[in-house]
């Protein structure tokens, strides 16, 4: 990885490891999550209707994938407006940084905890589900779709919603706008999501596998958008250079 | 002048129908501490930005380093310069060291020498020993002094400093000005944008008066003989009985002045000829001489010209 964008990954680490309030926030809503799923699927019990078990599995799911979707959008919404209202950007910005750089040293900073934090959710709730949920619940949670979305989807999910997140936060005037509208620019993503996970479109490996590949896609295209839309100019003045 | 570190043409920056500034030519010579003045609003910390590639001008053309500015080149420019804004905008949850390390990545110093040029950049700011304190619990006048010292990472060969003493108490503006004339000695080139005139007739070989166009250049002492005629000024106890007479009288007066009672201004070509001459008509007047002098103009009269005369303009 490129020397500049690294040191963009080491600072925005250590600033978020400094602020509690991110921190506390990256802790408890998985936290939250985890325990309310384990509640979900171990109140099932064998012999429960499948129809029953498969739509709490699929609400399981459904929370899995919401996290590494939010937790960026806690740490990006802020990166490049928080900097501008603490007055922190223009300093960055008179050095030989590109906006690529500085763009994918943002974006790591976020993607990586996330990442992190989701797996080690999944991780979690599979032990939890192995060693104690019913027999039906064991079967489902295991079908090889599921492992292999959770595997693919956590960090492409990641991905897509810091660029969201970075395009409004580096258009936005505001903090609390940029993540609320971030908030707001999650919804379609979840609704597709939504699909897989309650199975309207029909769970298989080679769905995950083409799921997968869309997002990256869509990442990748996303990616350019936004590095588009990073305009020095418009960060320091509110007039753009076009 | 010595070999221009930044020569400007003919350079325009609009903000949709709000002009910036307009139409500045300038040079500033290598190793030349070079003070930019203007009331609010004239344009310096846009000026500085453009200069330092942060945002383009609409028109005109400048050289920083003996890079042009333009598409291509704006990296490669920053690498060479560093800018100091008002705001000295450090992390504040992060330590001095910690800030000046993210910087010094920014600034693609080789990791090998990252500790040095960071302990040596804060050594020069008398820093050193606050290191590891958090930046937040930094008084302002040192965190000025920490923004000074991210500035120094780079080595730069033109530092662009934009309002540095504002809103310091005086203690912390001088320590902050001995470090200005600090990189004089080490030969960087200052560019100095300021408010305050007294700092910038002190610190600076060459100073600019703008108010979004160039109003004048030069050195202060030349400044103030292109704005104002030399005036010599007199006070005798009793006012003069005839002193059209006395003052009028002495060759190479051009105009003198009644300024209050007892109180002349004269104003002269060559002040070291006629000093003596008035002197002597003086005396051979009976006159009670209470003081005779130049009278000194400083920066700020210059300036004060200057923008009065915008401010006719415009009515």
């Amino acid at each position: 990885m490129n020397f500049r964008a690294v040191a963009v990954f080491r600072k925005e680490l250590r600033d978020f490891r400094r602020n509690k309030l991110v921190v506390a926030t990256m802790v408890f809503l998985p936290l939250f999550l985890l325990l309310l799923q384990i509640a979900n699927v171990l109140a099932i019990k064998q012999g429960t209707p499948e129809n029953v078990v498969r739509g709490t599995l699929g609400g399981a799911g459904l929370a899995f994938f919401l996290v590494p979707l939010i937790l960026p959008t806690v740490i990006a919404a802020y990166a490049v407006v928080g900097e501008r209202e603490q007055g922190t950007l223009e300093p960055v910005l008179t050095t030989p940084v590109l906006e690529r750089e500085l763009l994918i040293g943002k974006a790591l900073a976020a993607v990586v905890p996330s990442v992190l934090i989701s797996y080690a959710l999944y991780l979690s709730y599979r032990i939890v589900v192995q060693a104690a949920a019913a027999p039906v619940v064991v079967k489902l949670e295991s079908r090889p779709a599921w492992v292999v979305a959770d595997i693919l989807f956590t960090p492409l999910l990641a991905t897509f919603s810091i660029w969201v997140v970075l395009a409004i936060s580096v258009r936005s005037n505001d903090v609390r706008v940029a993540q609320q509208l971030s908030g707001l620019a999650m919804i379609p993503m979840i609704g597709v999501i939504a699909l897989f996970t309650f199975q309207v479109v029909t769970p298989s490996v080679r769905v995950a596998l083409l799921g997968a590949l869309g997002l990256l896609v869509i990442d990748s295209l996303a990616w350019r958008v936004v590095v588009r839309l990073f305009d020095r100019e418009r960060l320091l003045t509110r007039f753009g250079s076009t | 002048m010595d070999e221009a570190a930044i020569r400007a043409t003919g350079l325009t920056k609009q903000f949709g129908p709000r002009t910036a500034f307009s139409d500045l030519s300038f040079e500033v010579g290598a190793g030349e501490v070079f003070g930019f003045l203007g009331p609010n609003g004239a344009g310096k910390t846009t000026t500085v930005r453009v200069l330092g590639t942060l945002i383009r001008p609409t028109s005109g053309t400048a050289e920083v380093a003996g890079v042009p500015l333009g598409e291509g080149s704006d990296s490669r420019l920053r690498g060479l310069v560093a800018i100091m804004p008002e705001n000295p905008g450090l992390y504040l949850r992060l330590t001095v060291y910690d800030n000046l390390e993210y910087f010094a990545g920014l600034y693609g110093v080789p990791k090998a020498n990252v500790r040095g040029r960071i302990l040596s950049s804060l050594d020069t700011v008398g820093m050193a020993s606050r290191a590891q304190d958090s930046a937040g619990s930094l008084s302002k006048g040192l965190r000025q002094r920490a923004s000074l010292a991210r500035t120094l990472l780079s080595e730069p060969k033109i530092l662009f400093l934009d309002e540095p003493t504002s809103g310091l108490d005086p203690v912390a503006t001088r320590e902050v000005r001995e470090l200005i004339e600090g990189l004089r000695s080490h030969g960087v080139t200052v560019f100095l944008t300021t408010h305050r005139l007294d700092e910038a007739e002190r610190l600076c070989d060459r100073i600019a008066v703008m108010n979004t166009t160039l109003r004048v250049v030069g050195r202060p002492d030349d400044l103030r003989r292109q704005l104002f005629d030399s005036t010599i000024e007199v006070r005798t106890r009793v006012p003069l009985v005839d002193p059209q007479s006395v003052l009028g009288g002495v060759p190479g007066v051009r105009t003198w002045s009644l300024d209050g009672d007892g109180s002349y201004q004269v104003t002269a070509g060559d002040i070291a000829a006629v000093t003596p001459e008035l002197t002597r008509a003086l005396v051979a007047a009976n006159a009670d001489v209470l003081r005779i002098g130049e009278v000194q103009r400083t920066l700020e009269d210059v300036y004060l010209q200057l923008v009065n005369e915008d401010v006719e303009v415009r009515r």
